[in-house]
């Protein structure tokens, strides 16, 4: 069920300011691809234009085609929340609902849509859902509970199972774990390493041991000046990316001589 | 480890849309935005078109007026009178107790202290109004008697007093324990923000805490407390209820604070739009919703401006 | 070798040891002040409680500065006569408050009984008469103004804070909402008669109309409080729900008015108080009866507020029984608001969604 995605040519504005400049790239199916880079070089931007959720911002566009299994998501007559429904996200710090529990939270994104279901097949979804995020053994017994009552890492994991909850075929996930301790962020790279054989996930990360840890390709993102748009300096199979890059620049970001 | 479930086995395609569902949702919010636009252009349209016929002067001749003007000048004069004593009291007061709560309290305590201010905001204005002439106004004769036996050579404190107390100064002093909560719970907010940097600041240079509150918490909040004060204003001017009861209708301009006579004392807009609507009609009513019209203009400047300062402190701050 | 001779020496250092007053000294004046206010103020003078009070007061002002001046230095004495005159306002804001309580409760008790909720005021002479016409008028005026009010109010909001974008006529409406926090409620009366009479003609009274004055003094409030309430969801809530592929409608209905359904109830809920207790756009609008009317569309109206008003200003020949009538009719409706005012900061403590932010 997971899809490749084909980036030709994408240009990111907020409002007139032109953040990404001229993405071109390959996401192979049932593959983790990471994007590193430093801070503000729009990697979080691009990831966001994938699913169409940087059209929340006030003012921002896109501009040149993401193809999904053969569709192009900026077609006039795509409707963005089908979009999401396909792609699903992942955010930096772990969001379940306040207001619901843990189970609410899995079937969160069936119920918010008024997909009717039935009472058993709700409870095999949750389970699966929860299974698929490593979370089902250490929450089972209380599913009735609020999803905030759980740790971060488990609030994240929570998140997961209720973006694939919705059957998507891509996961985006934006710095995942910038907000968890290492314990929790070593059981999310072990998920993604299993959710890969049924999902093509986009990893950002800035930490560049994750990146060369959970993913197969890898893409470096760059700003060419200060004020000037963020741009994609080299894309490779992450092993090629992490010993010989093409780039100088790649090389000198992943060798820690800046960034 | 697929997730399928039958009922969604084939992935709907990305044309499906959601659109109709959120252009009626949008579309309902944005109509009752519009029904606001329109509740006010209302009223002022139905203020001017029943009010502007008075300027004919035939509703103030009714009332034994030449023109509009003669019958609407010593009202708006008397609604001023009242509202600049209701401040000249609760200004002070308001800022004494916004330090109070948010600066001299314990922080347990400040916060009880709060919701007791909020209660005398939550208070009915007739019920005001109903203890300002059955308690407050007969507490105060003696005060009244002292001011005219002492000070009768200032006009303000002419006299005689009425033995019923329901004097201009009573209704004000209603007014100004109305306004305080008001004026008291926006300074308490402005207050509380003071950057704490600022304070320790000042306490760093080895300030006592009235020096701090000087140097830090009065600068920082000026324009804040500037538009409370206005604010404030803004609802003296409007109240009708607690002045309607204490004072009896009169038309007359007279700075005597502490007399009841006919002739010795004003009235306020709201006041005597309440004592006469009942009986009036036809032009009566027109001159009646005209000074409506004038009272609605001065509080709209009053909280303007209010509200005007305000913005310009955020920006400037 | 170095030369520490520079260093400061203890004897640059000002003595960091002065006079200060022991911490119980404001209590000790609090009690001298209170004794010289009780003695000499309340008795030997004869001034009864406000001499005592007004004694007390001059002792504490003058004697705990005076002190910290004579051991403490002059600032440190400015200190002490702001802290005690900043007390001192609060104290004189309590006075209202207690002795409008005091004075409700104890001239309202009396008139509180049965009857006085079972009837109403229809032929009653002296004696025997009731609220309960008052009662059902403010309870249906209240609800229909709180029915037009509340889906207009939290809509707008919605629209502010999730669509306006800061839009020019969201600006044009957050204006107008602050405009219309500032009409005076006789204006809102008067504009309510003024529509009517339209369609109605001259001297028309009916409890919808009310409802419409009280409409306007409620939108705005109801409006402001939805408006801060909504705009402390989380925007991770939004995108999650939009990255789940629910559309913008169904996130804000599912998701962000039920995080803050309880701010919101709060916002209400204190908006109903306040109308609960206006009285001018009532007079003007809904009028004045002595009899029962449920019918909002029909004939006159009178709410807890108007009786209280028209029982003192027009008691008619029985002014005893009216003027404790109207106490009664204040405590009963002091008690209404108070309960309201309790009730929306418990639903605002206890259903608030427990987030972990």
């Amino acid at each position: 069920m997971a899809k490749s995605i084909d980036v030709s040519d994408l240009d990111i504005y907020y409002g007139d300011f032109l953040a990404v400049q001229g993405v071109t790239m390959s996401i192979k199916a049932r593959a983790v691809t990471a994007l590193i880079g430093p801070s503000g070089c729009g990697k979080s931007t691009f990831l966001r234009s994938l699913n169409r959720m940087h059209e929340v911002i006030p003012g921002a566009r896109a501009e040149g085609k993401v193809m999904v299994d053969g569709q192009d998501l900026y077609d006039a007559d795509v409707d963005p929340v089908a979009v999401r429904r396909e792609i699903g996200m992942v955010f930096q710090r772990p969001n379940p609902f306040p207001t619901m529990s843990i189970y609410e939270n899995v079937l969160a994104g069936k119920r918010l849509n008024a997909t009717r279901l039935k009472k058993s097949d709700a409870d095999d979804l949750v389970e699966k859902s929860l299974r698929g995020a490593n979370l089902w053994s250490e929450v089972k017994d209380r599913l009735g509970k609020p999803g905030m009552g759980l740790s971060g890492g488990q609030q994240q994991r929570l998140c997961i199972a209720r973006a694939i909850a919705v059957e998507p075929q891509v996961l985006l996930m934006d710095e995942p774990c910038s907000a968890l301790d290492p314990i929790s962020t070593a059981a999310i790279e072990d998920l993604i390493h299993e959710l890969k054989s049924d999902y093509t996930i986009v990893i950002v990360t800035h930490n560049m041991q994750q990146a060369a840890r959970v993913s197969d390709d890898t893409g470096f993102f760059n700003l060419k000046a200060t004020g000037e748009p963020g741009h994609l300096v080299e894309f490779n199979p992450t092993k090629k990316m992490f010993t010989n890059p093409d780039n100088e620049a790649t090389e000198s970001y992943i060798s820690g001589r800046f960034g | 480890m697929s997730i399928a479930d039958p009922e969604t086995e084939i992935p709907p395609p990305l044309g499906t849309t959601s659109k109709a569902g959120d252009a009626v949702f949008r579309g309902l919010a944005t109509a009752s935005a519009s029904v606001i636009l329109l509740a006010l252009a209302g009223v002022a349209a139905f203020l001017l078109a029943q009010g502007l016929p008075a300027l004919d002067g035939t509703g103030a001749q009714a009332y034994g007026f030449d023109n509009i003007w003669v019958y609407v000048g010593p009202l708006l004069f008397g609604t001023l009178l009242a509202a600049t004593i209701a401040l000249v009291f609760a200004a002070p007061l308001s800022l004494g107790v916004a330090l109070v709560i948010s600066h001299y309290a314990p922080r347990r305590v400040a916060k009880g202290l709060g919701w007791a201010i909020d209660l005398l905001a939550a208070i009915p204005s007739v019920i005001y109004g109903l203890w300002g002439i059955e308690f407050l106004a007969k507490q105060l004769v003696p005060v009244y008697m002292w001011l005219e036996a002492h000070l009768s050579f200032i006009p303000l404190f002419a006299g005689p007093v009425p033995t019923s107390g329901r004097t201009m100064m009573t209704a004000g002093l209603v007014l100004a324990v109305m306004a305080l909560p008001i004026i008291t719970a926006i300074c308490r907010e402005i207050f509380a923000q003071t950057p704490v940097m600022h304070q320790e600041a000042a306490l760093a240079l080895g300030a006592t805490r009235w020096e701090m509150i000087r140097l830090a918490v009065f600068p920082y909040g000026r324009s804040g407390i500037v538009s409370a004060v206005l604010l404030g204003l803004g609802r003296a001017l409007g109240e009708t209820m607690a002045v309607a009861l204490v004072l009896s209708p009169s038309i007359v301009v007279s700075f005597n604070l502490i007399s009841a006579e006919g002739g010795d004392s004003s009235s306020t807009i709201a006041a005597n739009i309440a004592l006469n609507f009942g009986n009036a009609s036809g032009s009566k009513i027109d001159t009646l919703i005209f000074t409506g019209l004038v009272l609605f203009v001065i509080t709209f400047a009053v909280n303007f401006l209010g509200r005007w300062i305000a913005a310009r402190g955020v920006k400037k701050g | 070798m170095t030369n520490l001779s520079t260093a400061p020496t203890s004897s640059d250092m000002a003595p960091l040891q002065s006079g200060h007053l022991p911490r119980f000294a404001p209590l000790a004046v609090g009690v001298l002040a209170v004794a010289v206010g009780v003695l000499v103020g309340g008795m030997a003078l004869g001034g009864g409680v406000a001499g005592a009070l007004v004694l007390g007061w001059l002792t504490m002002i003058v004697v705990l500065p005076l002190w910290s001046r004579v051991v403490e230095g002059g600032r440190k004495a400015k200190d002490r006569l702001v802290t005690v005159g900043v007390w001192s306002t609060f104290g004189l804001a309590m006075i209202p408050l207690v002795s409008l309580t005091w004075t409700v409760v104890s001239k309202g008790y009396g008139a509180l009984t049965p009857t006085f909720f079972q009837n109403s005021m229809q032929g009653v002479l002296g004696s025997g008469g009731g609220i309960y016409h008052a009662l059902m008028g403010t309870l249906i005026v209240t609800a229909v103004a709180t029915l037009i009010s509340v889906p207009i109010g939290v809509l707008t909001a919605v629209y502010l804070v999730e669509y306006g974008n800061k839009n020019l006529f969201s600006r044009v409406i957050t204006f107008l909402v602050d405009v219309m926090t500032g009409i005076p409620s006789i204006v809102a009366g008067l504009f309510a008669y003024a529509l009517f009479q339209i369609f109605f003609g001259p001297g028309v009274k009916m409890g919808f109309a009310g409802s419409v004055a009280l409409s306007v003094l409620m939108i705005p409030t109801v409006v402001r409080s939805s408006e801060e309430m909504l705009k402390l969801v989380p925007t991770d809530l939004r995108e999650a729900a939009y990255a789940l592929g629910v559309p913008k409608w169904r996130t804000v209905v599912k998701v962000v008015l039920p995080t803050a359904v309880a701010g919101i109830v709060t916002g209400v809920t204190l908006a109903i108080a306040r109308v609960a207790g206006e009285t001018a756009p009532l007079l003007l609008t809904a009028g004045l009866t002595t009899s029962l009317n449920f019918n909002p569309f029909e004939g006159r109206m009178t709410t807890l507020p108007v009786f209280i008003y028209s029982s003192i200003q027009a008691p008619g020949l029985y002014v005893d029984e009216m003027t404790s009538m109207a106490w009664g009719a204040a405590l009963v409706l002091v008690v209404i608001v108070m309960l309201l005012n309790i009730l929306a900061r418990v639903v605002g403590s206890v259903f608030a969604p427990k987030s972990g932010r």
